[in-house]
């Protein structure tokens, strides 16, 4: 069972400090929340856990079973088994949803995989979200709209099948609809043994999506953790209410 | 058969770059002379009229400098080039009937296999003679000649007379004039009115001894309502001394023709490669220009599009890909001058590792050429610090009641596009090649499968053959 820790993690972007002494711990199979109000970090540690280049850890460490992972680029990162779902996906013009997917899936498996039955398992996927066949012959992420854009993370998700995958607002530009089916295929990847790493700025994805921790992030650093009904007492306090009481 | 060995310098070439023995059959001595020229001819035992085609443009070829714009063609020595190599003593019909080191060549690089699967005929330049042709049995019974220029010239004169040198006159400009003297092998293909050849016609040029000037000439004319796509294909044996290949291409597209021309340039980088296409469009005549150039030391290639003929169409479609050492001036043009006519002309092209890649574009409309659309773009995207792109486009509208556009944009690999493809598992260069790749599917999606698989793969072999 793979474990992915953080201690107390300092990091900055563009010379400023964001990060502050973050200590979590996530396991494989475990649903996490990590809450917290607009600017308190949230997206920062979700870049500084997938290694994006400008993000610069100052101090502590990312373990993932043990080992360092600071230094690591992006894609060894992955080969580890972390995933990012970003919240703002990034076009790619002329390369299909598919192409890319078969391609990430075949690296994450070292080459070993066979189209046949790759082909055979994105139906299942597609099925499950709820999502047409003809989404994959489009350029990856082109002229998608929000909720399409959040969707085929979810998919993305579902194929590469990482060990721990970190979801950037996933809820965020989701309509209630496309809101329900997301989360039905997060609850189902999280069964699967995928550990969930939800970042949200809304409770609102919570009334789907149960999870079994939930951490308030506030000015970098981690305030409060709780289980689930720290989510519900974030909805009637709000942020400061928890802090301040 | 030390020399069979593949060199490989900074690229890993051998999939294409490899040598085979020198095993012609002969060959004039270096540089260029009335003498040379008169050689060449005599050898072809050509009439006369073509001789002096042929002396003719050689004082043309003797009078012009040298291009003062595009790459640098200082280092290109003419003295050191040999004019004319005969690889075998006649033209095979049949793979088997070739010289070993020759019917390697071709296998290598896959021409025996795609003609089995897929193609209409093929024809094998090697050096300066065709030496392998052949056309599929139900289309020559409809018609249809594709053969090689010179065959073509002593077999049908008149068509060959009519049409020869008319697009492309001798004088155009000195490469031009050049091929015009010295001109050896290339296609002739001649479509009757109404037949349509469903699939490709393909010549595949290929360069392998040392210090070597190809100068083939292809000429294609499709008859009314007729339709065709010929590919071609070009690679040479990779060495320190330059080679030069300096074609003549020249397209007559009767009213309502078709006619589809693929280029995939992948000539090892120290050819200069120094071409004229140029298509003339009559009534209703389509004429379209798919053009990658991947390979060569330097480029300079410009296909055009006479539009002569009321509802003529053009579309040229083109990429470069320049890496280390490189300098592809390449683009296209477009001439309107009939009414309604249309031309599209789209352009993507990447440079890295110090490469330069440079877009000239040229629209001219002419008075009275109403109602005529044409639409350019161009893309570029610069992989490194080192590498440049530049992009000179010229529109000449002498025609009010016309519609003409224009975009470009140069672009960068953006950080956040690399790691978003780097956080699914690629490795950077992966992440690049996959950028590139998309960025040239526009080209890639318009070329028949085999071809597109095979566009993809020299791509990958440019991003990730070339480290550092």
């Amino acid at each position: 069972m793979t474990e992915l820790e953080i201690r107390n993690l300092h990091a900055s972007v563009n010379g400023k400090k964001i990060l502050k002494g973050v200590n979590l711990k996530i396991r494989q199979g475990e649903l996490h929340a990590l809450m917290g109000p607009n600017g308190s970090g949230k997206s920062t540690l979700s870049y500084v856990l997938m290694g994006h280049p400008k993000y610069v850890v100052e101090q502590g460490e990312i373990l993932v079973d043990g080992e360092n992972i600071i230094g690591l680029t992006a894609d060894k990162r992955a080969k580890l088994g972390l995933f990012l779902g970003f919240q703002y996906p990034v076009e790619v013009p002329g390369v299909t949803l598919k192409n890319f997917l078969w391609r990430t899936y075949k690296t994450l498996n070292n080459g070993n995989s066979s189209f046949v039955d790759f082909n055979e398992m994105l139906s299942e996927k597609l099925e499950v979200l709820k999502m047409d066949k003809s989404f994959i012959t489009r350029y990856l992420n082109e002229g998608f709209s929000g909720g399409e854009k959040k969707r085929a993370e979810v998919l993305q998700l579902s194929v590469l099948k990482p060990k721990i995958a970190i979801m950037d607002e996933t809820d965020s530009g989701l309509d209630v609809d496309s809101l329900k089916i997301v989360s039905s295929g997060i609850n189902k990847l999280a069964r699967e043994g995928i550990g969930i790493f939800l970042i949200t700025h809304y409770q609102r994805i919570l009334n789907y999506v149960k999870p079994e921790f939930v951490h308030i992030l506030i000015d970098g650093k981690v305030v409060k953790s709780g289980d689930y009904r720290l989510a519900k007492e974030i909805e009637e306090k709000g942020y400061e209410g928890i802090v301040n009481g | 058969m030390a020399n069979a060995q593949p060199l490989v310098s900074e690229k890993d070439y051998s999939r294409y770059g490899f040598r085979e023995p020198d095993e012609s059959v002969y060959r004039t001595k270096k540089g260029l002379s009335r003498e040379i020229v008169e050689e060449i001819s005599k050898i072809k035992n050509e009439p006369k009229w073509m001789l002096d085609f042929r002396l003719k443009a050689l004082e043309f070829f003797q009078k012009r400098p040298l291009p003062t714009w595009g790459p640098d063609l200082s280092s290109l020595n003419f003295d050191e080039i040999v004019y004319y190599i005969k690889p075998t003593e006649k033209q095979a019909k049949s793979w088997e009937d070739l010289p070993e080191g020759i019917r390697r060549t071709f296998e290598k690089l896959g021409i025996p296999e795609a003609e089995r699967k897929f193609l209409a005929g093929v024809g094998s330049q090697y050096d300066s003679e065709v030496v392998y042709h052949k056309l599929k049995e139900d289309l020559e019974k409809q018609g249809v000649i594709f053969t090689d220029m010179d065959t073509g010239m002593r077999e049908y004169p008149e068509i060959v007379k009519k049409y020869f040198g008319t697009i492309i006159p001798p004088n155009d400009n000195k490469f031009a004039a050049l091929n015009s003297c010295v001109w050896s092998g290339g296609s002739f293909v001649y479509i009757p009115e109404g037949v349509e050849v469903k699939t490709p016609l393909q010549a595949y040029f290929r360069i392998n001894s040392e210090n070597m000037g190809q100068f083939e000439r292809t000429l294609i004319i499709a008859e009314p309502n007729s339709k065709c796509h010929y590919i071609e294909g070009c690679t040479a044996a990779t060495y320190q001394a330059d080679a030069l290949h300096a074609a003549v291409v020249e397209i007559v597209a009767l009213p309502g023709s078709h006619v589809r021309y693929t280029t995939l340039q992948n000539w090892s980088t120290n050819v200069y490669n120094l071409v004229t296409k140029r298509a003339r469009a009559y009534e209703n005549a389509f004429v379209e220009w798919l053009d990658a150039n991947i390979g060569s030391k330097a480029t300079m290639k410009y296909p055009s599009i006479y539009l002569v003929g009321r509802g003529s169409r053009a579309e040229i479609l083109s990429i470069a890909f320049a890496g280390k050492g490189q300098n592809l001036d390449a683009g296209a043009k477009a001439i309107h001058m009939a009414p309604d006519t249309s031309s599209k002309i789209v352009n993507k092209s990447v440079s890295k590792d110090g490469g330069r890649t440079n877009f000239r574009g040229f629209v001219k409309i002419f008075p009275g050429a109403i109602n005529s659309k044409s639409h350019t773009r161009c893309d570029a995207l610069i992989l490194d610090e080192k590498s440049n792109s530049g992009t000179i486009p010229q529109l000449d509208i002498d025609e009010n009641r016309v519609n003409v556009g224009h975009e470009a944009t140069v672009g960068k690999v953006g950080e956040d596009q690399l790691f978003y493809l780097m956080s699914r598992g690629l490795s950077e260069d992966e992440a690049v090649a996959m950028i590139v790749n998309g960025f040239f599917e526009t080209f890639v999606k318009e070329l028949p499968l085999e071809y597109a698989v095979e566009f993809n793969r020299l791509i990958q072999l440019e991003m990730t053959g070339a480290v550092g």
